[in-house]
C-alpha cells in the first residue's frame, strides 16, 4: 500500500520536475543561457493563474492558459531586459558573458520574487485542480489531479519531441544547440532561433508553474528552491541533454518521495543533493551529457 | 525626522529670523508639547498575519486621532518591515528607538522574533508589546528577571492558553455531539508550538482524548501527502493542529487528498478573512481557534473594527489585526494614565491596563503569576473563539454561537457519531 502510494506520488512530482527541467536544459543547450530566474518564472505563472482564477472567477482551465501566458511574458522579459543586453554589450568581455548572464538572471529572479511577495504576499497560491476528486489506484486513494498532471506533462514533452525531431523549426533548434556559428553561416537568423527557444521555454515553465499551483501550491519564497531543483536535475542528467533531464527528474523525484515517506518530509531534498555532489565527482558531464 | 526645539539661550543668540522662530518653539516646549507621539510597528509585511499588524495599527491610530489624539497630541505610527528576519527586526527596533524616537514598539507575530526583541526593549527601556507571537517564554522571561525584562508585554494569548481553549471547545461543543476519543497532534516545528503541544499532551487526555501520535514538521514543508498518509493509517478521530507559518498548502492538500479526518486546532492563517479565497474553498470545515473574528461580536467594539478594516483593506482582518488595534489603544490609554512617555512610568501604567477592546477584557498578569505581563485568559477576560469555515464565511462555534449555528464538515471528513 505504501509502496503504491510512493510510486504514484513520485510519478506525479517527477513529471512536474521533468517538464521544468526540460525547459531549463533546452535553454542552455540552444542558447547557452543558464536561466536562474527559472523558479521565479514558474512562480509568476502560478500566481497569475491564481489571480485570474480568483479575480475573474475563471474556471481552472482558463486560469491555466493565463498562467502559461504569464510564463511566456516573463520569459521574454528575461530575454529582452536581462539576457540580450548583456549578450550584446560591448563592455563585457566575451569570455565572461556567460557568468554575467548567470548573475543577471539570478538577480532578476530575486527581483521578481520580491515583487510577487510585495504585491501578493509570500503565502502559497493554489489553483483549483483541473479535474477535482479522487480515484482508487491499486487500493490507494489518489487525487485525479495528480494523474492529469502526469498526462499533461508527458503530452507536452511528447509534443516537444515531435517539434524538435520532426519539424523544420525544431531541426533548426537542434542545429543551433550543436553549432550556432555554422547555422549562422548557412544563412539562418540566429536571433529568430533564440526568440523561438525563449517562447518554448516560457510555455514549458508556465505550464509547470500552473500545474505546481494545482498540485502543491507555489509561493514566492519557493522560487530559489525550484531553480535549485531544476539546476541539480539538469546537471545530474547532463547539461543540454533533454533525455538526460527526464531521466534525472525521475531519479530525483523518486529519491525525494522515498525520503519524504520513509524518513521525514524535512529531509526530502537531501539525498538528491548528495547524489549531485557524487555525480560531479565521478562523472561531471552527468548521466547522458555530451559536453 | 524629529526636530528637537533648541534651548532658549543658544537659539536667541542666533540670526534674527531663526532666533524669533526658535524662541517661539522654545516657549511652546516649556508648555504642553504638541509634537506627535510616535509608536513603532514592526511586522512581516509579506505574510498574511504580519500585514494584519501594520494595518490594525493604522486603523487604530486614525481612529484615535479622529477622536482628538492622546491628550491633544497626534498619534503617529511608523511602520517597519522585518521580512520575517530576527536580524532585520532588531535593526528596525534600534532605528525606531534611536533615530525615529518612538516611545514604544508594537509588533511581530513570530515568536522567535519577539524573543529576539525582548532584550532590546530591556536595553533601551522602551516598552515592547507583541500582538501575535504566542510562546509563553516571552512572559516567563519577564517573570524570571522582572527588573530587566519588565518592558515587554504579551498582548496575545500565550500558547498554553490557546491549547486550553481548543480543549475546552472540544469538550464543551464537540464531545456532546460526536465521539472524539483519539487524536493526532500535527504542528510545525517552531518556538510557539513547543508549549502549545506540551499543553495539548496534557489537556487532551484530561478530556478523554488519547493522543495516538505527535508529529512536528519543518515549517518549510511543501508536500504534506506523506504526513497525511501516516496520520490516516493511525485512524484518529481528529487532527489537532498547531500551524501558522504554513496554512494554505496543508489545507488544500488535505481537501484534495480527501483525508478522512477533520482538522480542529490552531491555524493562524485560517483566522484571516482571505483564507477561503487563498485555498479556493478547501478551507471548508476547518476549525480553528481565533482571538476574534468577523461575526464573533465578542465586545461592542469587535464588529465595528472588522467593518472599518474591511472597508479600508478589502477583507476581514487576521487575528493580529484585532490584537494590534487593541494594543495601540492600550498604549494610548497608558500614556494618558502615566501623563508621560517615559519608559519606566509607561510600564507601570501598562501594568494597570483594564481595557475592553475588540478581543475582550484586556488585563495583564502581574508578578505573582509565572506568566508576568501575559494577557489574562478566562471567561471574564479573553478566551478567544473557535470558528469554522462554512460556505465562504467564518462561523463562530464557541464559546457562544449564534442561534441556528450548526457544525458542518465536508463529506469526506466527518466526525464520528457517538
Amino acid at each position: 500500500m505504501l509502496g503504491t502510494q510512493i510510486l504514484i506520488d513520485g510519478f506525479a512530482i517527477s513529471a512536474l520536475y521533468g517538464l521544468g527541467a526540460v525547459g531549463f536544459t533546452l535553454m542552455f543547450g540552444v542558447s547557452g543561457v543558464l536561466n536562474l530566474a527559472h523558479g521565479a518564472t514558474m512562480v509568476v505563472a502560478a500566481v497569475a493563474a491564481w489571480v485570474v482564477a480568483g479575480q475573474y472567477a475563471a474556471n481552472p482551465w482558463l486560469a491555466a492558459v493565463a498562467g502559461t501566458a504569464a510564463g511566456v511574458v516573463t520569459a521574454f522579459a528575461t530575454y529582452y531586459l536581462v539576457v540580450r543586453p548583456i549578450q550584446r554589450s560591448r563592455s563585457v568581455p566575451p569570455a565572461e558573458k556567460e557568468i554575467f548572464v548567470l548573475t543577471g538572471t539570478l538577480l532578476w529572479g530575486i527581483m521578481i520574487q520580491e515583487a510577487v511577495a510585495y504585491f501578493y504576499t509570500d503565502n502559497p497560491k493554489t489553483v483549483r485542480p483541473l479535474i477535482a476528486g479522487v480515484m482508487q489506484i491499486g487500493g490507494v486513494r489518489t487525487p485525479i489531479n495528480e494523474l492529469v498532471i502526469a498526462v499533461i506533462c508527458w503530452s507536452v514533452i511528447g509534443l516537444l519531441w515531435l517539434l524538435v525531431n520532426r519539424s523544420k523549426a525544431g531541426k533548426v533548434l537542434l542545429a543551433a544547440s550543436i553549432n550556432p556559428r555554422a547555422l549562422g553561416i548557412l544563412g539562418f537568423e540566429l536571433s529568430r532561433v533564440y526568440l523561438q527557444v525563449w517562447a518554448i521555454y516560457g510555455v514549458l515553465a508556465g505550464i509547470a508553474g500552473v500545474l505546481l499551483a494545482t498540485f502543491l501550491g507555489a509561493s514566492s519564497a519557493q522560487a530559489s528552491q525550484l531553480t535549485a531543483s531544476a539546476f541539480s536535475i539538469v546537471v545530474l542528467g547532463g547539461l543540454g541533454s533533454v533525455s538526460g533531464s527526464l531521466l534525472a527528474a525521475y531519479i530525483v523525484g523518486y529519491l525525494e518521495t522515498l525520503t519524504a515517506y520513509l524518513v521525514s518530509p524535512a529531509y526530502r531534498t537531501v539525498p538528491a543533493l548528495i547524489l549531485l555532489v557524487l555525480v560531479i565527482y565521478v562523472r561531471p558531464r552527468g548521466l547522458l551529457g555530451r559536453r | 525626522m524629529p526636530d528637537r526645539p533648541p534651548s532658549t539661550s543658544s537659539a536667541c543668540r542666533g540670526g534674527l529670523g531663526s532666533a524669533v522662530l526658535a524662541c517661539v518653539l522654545a516657549a511652546t516646549a516649556h508648555g504642553q508639547s504638541k509634537e506627535p507621539i510616535k509608536i513603532g510597528i514592526i511586522s512581516e509585511e509579506s505574510a498574511i498575519a504580519g500585514a494584519g499588524i501594520s494595518r490594525g495599527a493604522q486603523v487604530a491610530a486614525d481612529a484615535i486621532n479622529a477622536a482628538g489624539g492622546v491628550d491633544g497630541r497626534k498619534l503617529e505610527v511608523i511602520l517597519y518591515d522585518d521580512h520575517s528576519s530576527a536580524a532585520d527586526a532588531v535593526r528596525a527596533f534600534q532605528r525606531a528607538v534611536s533615530q525615529d524616537k518612538v516611545v514604544a514598539v508594537i509588533g511581530t507575530y513570530i515568536s522567535e522574533i519577539a524573543l529576539a526583541l525582548e532584550p532590546w526593549a530591556a536595553r533601551s527601556h522602551v516598552p515592547f508589546v507583541t500582538t501575535g507571537a504566542a510562546t509563553n517564554e516571552i512572559s516567563k522571561h519577564v517573570h524570571d528577571d522582572y527588573d530587566k525584562n519588565k518592558f515587554t508585554f504579551h498582548e496575545y494569548l500565550a500558547s498554553p492558553f490557546i491549547s486550553d481553549a481548543v480543549c475546552d471547545g472540544l469538550k464543551q461543543l464537540f464531545q456532546p455531539q460526536f465521539s472524539i476519543k483519539s487524536a493526532v497532534v500535527l504542528s510545525e516545528d517552531a518556538a510557539w508550538t513547543a508549549p502549545l503541544d506540551a499543553e495539548y499532551l496534557i489537556c487532551l487526555p484530561k478530556i478523554g482524548v488519547k493522543v495516538l501520535d505527535h508529529i512536528r514538521f519543518s515549517p518549510d514543508t511543501s508536500d504534506f501527502t506523506p504526513l497525511y498518509n501516516k496520520i490516516e493509517g493511525e485512524k484518529p478521530d481528529v487532527i489537532v493542529t498547531g500551524i501558522s507559518h504554513v496554512g494554505v498548502q496543508p489545507t488544500v492538500q488535505w481537501a484534495q487528498q480527501q483525508v478522512p479526518v477533520p482538522m480542529i486546532g490552531m491555524s493562524s492563517q485560517a483566522t484571516s478573512g482571505t483564507f477561503w479565497k487563498d485555498t479556493n474553498g478547501a478551507a471548508a470545515g476547518v476549525v480553528t481557534f481565533a482571538i476574534a473574528a468577523d461575526g464573533s461580536a465578542l465586545t461592542p467594539k469587535t464588529q465595528p473594527f472588522v467593518d472599518s478594516y474591511a472597508k479600508r483593506f478589502g477583507d476581514a482582518p487576521p487575528y493580529t489585526g484585532f490584537t494590534t488595534f487593541d494594543a495601540v489603544y492600550t498604549m494610548a490609554e497608558a500614556i494618558k494614565r502615566a501623563g508621560t512617555t517615559d519608559g519606566e512610568k509607561l510600564v507601570a501604567a501598562l501594568e494597570k491596563t483594564d481595557f475592553v477592546g475588540t478581543v475582550g477584557h484586556v488585563q495583564f498578569y502581574g508578578r505573582d503569576s509565572q506568566y508576568t505581563h501575559a494577557m489574562k485568559y478566562g471567561s471574564e477576560y479573553v478566551t478567544g473563539i473557535l470558528l469554522q469555515w462554512q460556505n465562504g464565511k467564518q462561523v463562530t462555534l464557541w464559546p457562544k454561537a449564534a442561534p441556528q449555528t450548526k457544525v458542518s464538515f465536508p463529506a469526506f471528513a466527518r466526525l464520528k457519531q457517538p
